[in-house]
């Protein structure tokens, strides 16, 4: 308490840390100061002055917001001189100032019309010379309008600071002075990621939301606060509406994992919601086109054929396919659909095309295969170990925590992957292996690690299992022999070995880079086995991470989605868990686990599958080798699909049904550190739309099966009851905050990192994986690796994300990426457009001439119908957890034409 | 190659970004101007954001982002000088040229620049022609010396640049 300093504000004594400033020690009172320039998650500016206090024996009024705290100080916030002195900036501010409230965009949420009304200043008193700058509306997203801007600097430091883009600065000197990109390009053209934070930060209305110009007042605003259905990082996301139609995008101050931050699809991305190609009605194909019908057409349609398929061919001649992007509660009233309605277990989503390698490995080696630590956690990790994962475009709000890890906490960050990642300008060493030679590269880290000796002894014996199998295998893996699977030199895999074994804590992240090989499972093993092997698993920041690429697919893994577990992951072939459940749902289930997706709808070829119900998921689309899914989907005897838009795969339906968007139920979501996070409905469905819960609830009971709730959170209580690792959630628990699983007990906050003394199975276990090479490698025929992807700008088959006008006019068409050096080979120059033909395929796109890519190695984005990837990709599979090879497959290029 | 130039510059410094404004000053020397392509081989290298670069390249009067012309032409805009005239001459030739201050005319002849103090205020108002000292100019007496200003063959620092 020593250090403590005292002072007084305003006569009321504070005893407050060294080192903070007058602004927050009077925060700390309760006392505001007013204040345009700083921003409180912002370094100060200390340019706009209004923040000025008086402190007793100072000539000078003090900068608060930069003016450090000293002992004995006297501060008075609110004299008659302090009054003076504010009021004089604010009127020089305005004075430059194009004062056009009545119908600015910004009116009624403005600081600097706040304060003018606060001091009673109708005009400034000074008039003279004005900037005059021309309004920028050359951008998708954001308009600027520099007429009124004062020059506080928010956004450069938000851009530079929290997003480390750094796409503006100020420009020029003195009176010309203004927010500038560089060259005075327009914004796409520069480092822009168009995150919007700059808007966020902007106390005057100088930065706007194109969408909203002209549609609405800030007070006609009405906002209400809900998740993010994009990615796995699970922001909150503030939607404000007016007359059901959403105007723009905020985000809250607190309780939230994204800290005011929100990427270019969950800031600008949402407005698909209010789109015109909404389904409002059921459809039923008759001779080939889709006819609308009521609801009692439809269900006793779809309960006709299902009947009749069941009784014909049993129930295991019928599969589903729940969904990532629904609600928790609708993930196990589908899967309980399938399970205790229909009678089999073929239930399962697109977690199997990303990460049911995950699942697989991680159960094995830990016993849980979900992201060992918080999302926050890693700005504290020591070393970061991103590999297969670009985390930027993937999960944006994530890599903000990795490059505050680097930037402002000095963390190393290694990064192993083929495509030079935007990361790569953060990281302490980049390790560029060819696709599909992570196993043999861990190994060489983990050969390395042992071979200097910088294993955790302790660890390994105290806590796990296996190491010497273990060991036998990776002491076969030199560097020299990685070095010559990998193309990795072997001086940076000791380099890489030696930083990721020697910090304090390092925690690895990896996405579909590492899951989607026919080795997927393997990768995983193996980055667990380098976790174990340091004692980097059970603390905070230090772990295993895999990213989740939807909004809910951790939930829907663990609502049982999945054709081998109930919820909570219990096996479906333990009678155990089998006579539980049966117990809980009135009715005897299935012990056979039931078909993954790719199985599912390859079985329509041999009459295995009859019929599919599909709720939420495009696989034409979203699965390997599209044209055999084509002819899967039309060889089905009966299909039922259930989403938001006529998809793809809806087209190929014989019923769909109109379902409810995010922001028209509520539920809950798990995002990808666990944390069960609740929704709000906050406009009605478009049309008779239903949410998916209501119309499943609604078949399930047509077919025999009774299921009705009245609202999603008595499901979420029945969930608790029969799934331990939700058993203390509830939605009343988590109206203000998520929590993160496990949470076995009401009293219970939830676990921010998994495996702290001990292993969900015990012990750790060491796996001895050796190198396996991709399925399908390059040869004379097909001489480049194919490798897939997303960007920033789209999400997954774009069923959402291209109908968002800014994203498409930004990322409008299927691209290639092709190294400068085989673009030479194939004379092919930038913007061409090129023929890329598989072994199933053959797609046209354009080319794009980069060294992002990998000599030898092309890359796609798989969100575009008319480019798509999947016709190319390889429908091999990871035996162990069936995830197909997306990553790798081999393909040639020519010119179109 | 046209990078070599910028990246004898960079070793020069040892990339040390600190030195950002030493090697902006250098290529300057060089090139006359700083030409946009080599900042952002600039930015490149010393991983500073090009909206930094140009951040401090409009910030510094003495830094251009255009080829100036042959001649170069200073305006002092101090206060002694501005309450003798100096703005009105800076007027003036603006007008005379169609060009704005801190403006190159569009045959390259001269560039305007008009700076705030060069310390010469017993001599005011002063106007600098090829670091030549003019004093107590009028508006008359500064047009006519511009005026007898003449284009020579292409060999100034600018034209080095224009095979870039």
């Amino acid at each position: 308490m020593s250090n403590k300093i005292n002072l007084t504000i305003d006569g009321k004594p504070i005893s407050v840390n060294p080192g903070i400033t007058i602004y927050w020690a009077a925060k700390k009172l309760g006392i505001e100061i007013p204040h345009l320039c700083f921003g409180e998650d912002l370094p100060p500016m200390s340019s706009c002055r209004l923040c000025v206090v008086e402190v007793e024996g100072m000539r000078n009024l003090a900068v608060s917001c930069s003016h450090p705290v000293s002992e004995g100080m006297e501060v008075h916030t609110d004299t008659e001189r302090v009054r003076r002195a504010r009021r004089m900036n604010l009127e020089l501010i305005l004075s430059d100032h194009n004062i056009e409230c009545i119908t600015c965009e910004k009116s009624g949420d403005c600081s600097l019309e706040r304060y003018a009304y606060e001091f009673g200043i109708k005009e400034p008193s000074f008039s003279g010379e004005k900037n005059i700058h021309p309004v920028l509306d050359n951008d998708p997203f954001i308009v600027r309008d520099y007429n009124k801007c004062i020059l506080c600097g928010r956004c450069v430091h938000a851009c530079s600071e929290i997003q480390y883009e750094s796409a503006i600065n100020i420009a020029d000197r003195g009176f010309p002075a203004q927010i500038s990109t560089s060259f005075e390009r327009p914004l796409q053209e520069t480092t822009c990621v168009s995150c919007g934070r700059c808007i966020s930060v902007c106390p005057v209305g100088a930065l706007t939301e194109k969408f909203r110009i002209g549609r609405g007042r800030e007070w006609d605003l009405e906002r209400k606060k809900t998740i993010c259905p994009y990615c796995g990082c699970g922001c909150t996301v503030e939607l404000c509406i007016k007359d059901g139609e959403l105007i723009k995008v905020t985000t809250p101050k607190k309780d939230t994992i994204n800290n005011e931050n929100l990427c270019v699809k969950g800031k600008f991305g949402l407005h698909f919601i209010n789109h015109s190609e909404r389904l409002t009605r059921p459809l039923i194909k008759s001779d080939g086109t889709f006819v609308e019908a009521t609801w009692e057409e439809a269900m006793s349609y779809i309960v006709e054929n299902l009947d009749r398929i069941r009784k014909k061919h049993g129930p295991d001649a019928i599969g589903g396919l729940s969904s990532a992007k629904c609600t928790n509660e609708e993930n196990y009233i589908f899967q309980k659909f399938i399970r205790a309605c229909i009678g089999t277990n073929n239930v399962d989503h697109c977690a199997r095309l990303c990460h049911s390698s995950t699942v697989a490995g991680l159960a094995r080696a830990f016993g849980s295969g979900a992201m060992t630590n918080s999302m926050k956690e890693l700005r504290t990790a020591g070393c970061i170990f991103v590999t297969g994962s670009n985390t930027t475009e993937a999960h944006p709000i994530i890599a903000l925590d990795i490059k505050a890890a680097v930037m402002k906490n000095g963390a190393k960050l290694i990064v192993a992957d083929p495509r030079k990642i935007d990361l790569v300008r953060f990281a302490t060493i980049w390790l560029r292996h060819k696709s599909g030679t992570d196993v043999a590269l861990f190994n060489a880290i983990m050969y390395v690690i042992l071979n200097e000796g910088l294993e955790d002894r302790d660890f390994i014996e105290q806590r796990t299992e296996n190491f010497d199998n273990f060991r036998d295998v990776v002491m076969q893996y030199t560097p020299e022999m990685a070095e010559e699977i990998t193309g990795v030199p072997a001086e940076q895999i000791i380099e890489a070995a030696r930083i990721y074994a020697g910090a304090e804590t390092s925690s690895i992240v990896y996405s579909m880079g590492i899951t989607q090989h026919t080795t997927g499972t393997d990768n995983v093993l193996s980055l667990a086995n380098m976790a174990m092997l340091t004692g980097n698993v059970g603390k905070r920041g230090a772990g295993v991470n895999p990213l989740r690429g939807q909004n809910n697919v951790q939930g829907a893994c663990d609502l049982g989605a999945l054709p081998n577990v109930y919820p909570g992951y219990q096996k479906v072939d333990n009678e155990a868990f089998q006579r539980k459940f049966e117990k809980a749902w009135g009715t005897s289930l299935s012990p056979k686990p039931g078909l993954t997706v790719v199985e599912m709808l390859h079985g329509a070829e041999n009459g295995r599958i009859r019929a599919m119900y599909i709720m939420g998921e495009n696989p034409f689309l979203s699965d390997p080798n599209a044209n055999r899914v084509k002819k899967d989907l039309e060889s089905l005897d009966f299909l039922v699909v259930q989403d938001i838009f006529l998809s793809e795969t809806a087209q190929y339906a014989d019923v769909v049904l109109p379902a409810a968007s995010f922001a028209e139920k509520d539920g809950t979501f798990t995002n990808t550190e666990r944390r069960v996070q609740l929704l709000h409905r906050i406009i009605p469905p478009p049309g008779e739309a239903r949410p998916d819960w209501q119309i499943i609830c609604e078949v399930s009971s047509r077919l025999g099966y009774p299921m009705s709730y009245t609202d999603t959170a008595r499901i979420m209580d029945e969930m608790a009851e029969i799934m331990p690792i939700y058993g203390g959630i509830s939605h009343k628990r988590i109206r203000k905050f998520g929590i993160q699983w496990p949470c076995p007990e009401k009293q219970h906050p939830g676990t921010p990192f998994l495996h702290k003394d001990t292993f969900t199975r015990g012990k750790g276990l060491f796996s001895a994986v050796d190198f396996r090479p991709a399925a399908e490698l390059p040869d004379d025929e097909y001489p480049y690796v194919l490798t897939t992807g997303r960007i920033l700008y789209h999400f997954h088959t774009g069923t959402m994300s291209r109908r968002v006008e800014g994203l498409d006019a930004i990322r409008p068409d299927g691209f290639v990426e092709i190294h400068p050096d085989d673009a030479k080979v194939l004379k092919l120059k930038d913007g061409a457009m090129v023929e890329v033909a598989s072994r199933r395929g053959t797609v046209t796109a354009r080319a794009v001439v980069t060294s992002r890519s990998r000599p030898g190695t092309v890359f796609m984005a798989f969100h575009y119908r008319e480019a798509a990837a999947n016709i190319l990709t390889n429908d091999a599979l990871d035996p162990v957890a069936k995830i197909p090879e997306f990553k790798v497959c081999a393909v040639k290029i020519k010119k179109a034409g | 190659m046209k990078d070599e130039r910028i990246m004898k510059i960079i070793g020069r410094y040892e990339a040390d970004a600190g030195m950002l404004i030493p090697m902006m000053q250098d290529l300057q020397a060089e090139n006359g101007y700083l030409p946009p392509e080599q900042l952002r081989v600039l930015s490149k290298k010393l991983k500073v954001p090009l909206s930094r670069i140009y951040h401090v390249a409009t910030f510094y009067s003495s830094f251009r982002l255009a080829p100036k012309g042959q001649h170069e032409v200073t305006l002092c805009m101090g206060t002694v000088c501005y309450l003798k005239g100096a703005g009105k001459i800076s007027e003036a030739i603006c007008e005379e040229y169609s060009i704005e201050p801190g403006g190159t005319t569009s045959d390259r002849l001269f560039t305007l620049q008009a700076v705030n103090c060069v310390g010469a205020c017993a001599l005011a108002p002063v106007m600098i022609v090829d670091g030549k000292y003019f004093d107590g100019v009028s508006t008359e007496s500064a047009l006519k010396i511009i005026s007898g200003l003449s284009l020579e063959p292409a060999t100034g620092t600018a034209e080095v640049e224009a095979g870039g």
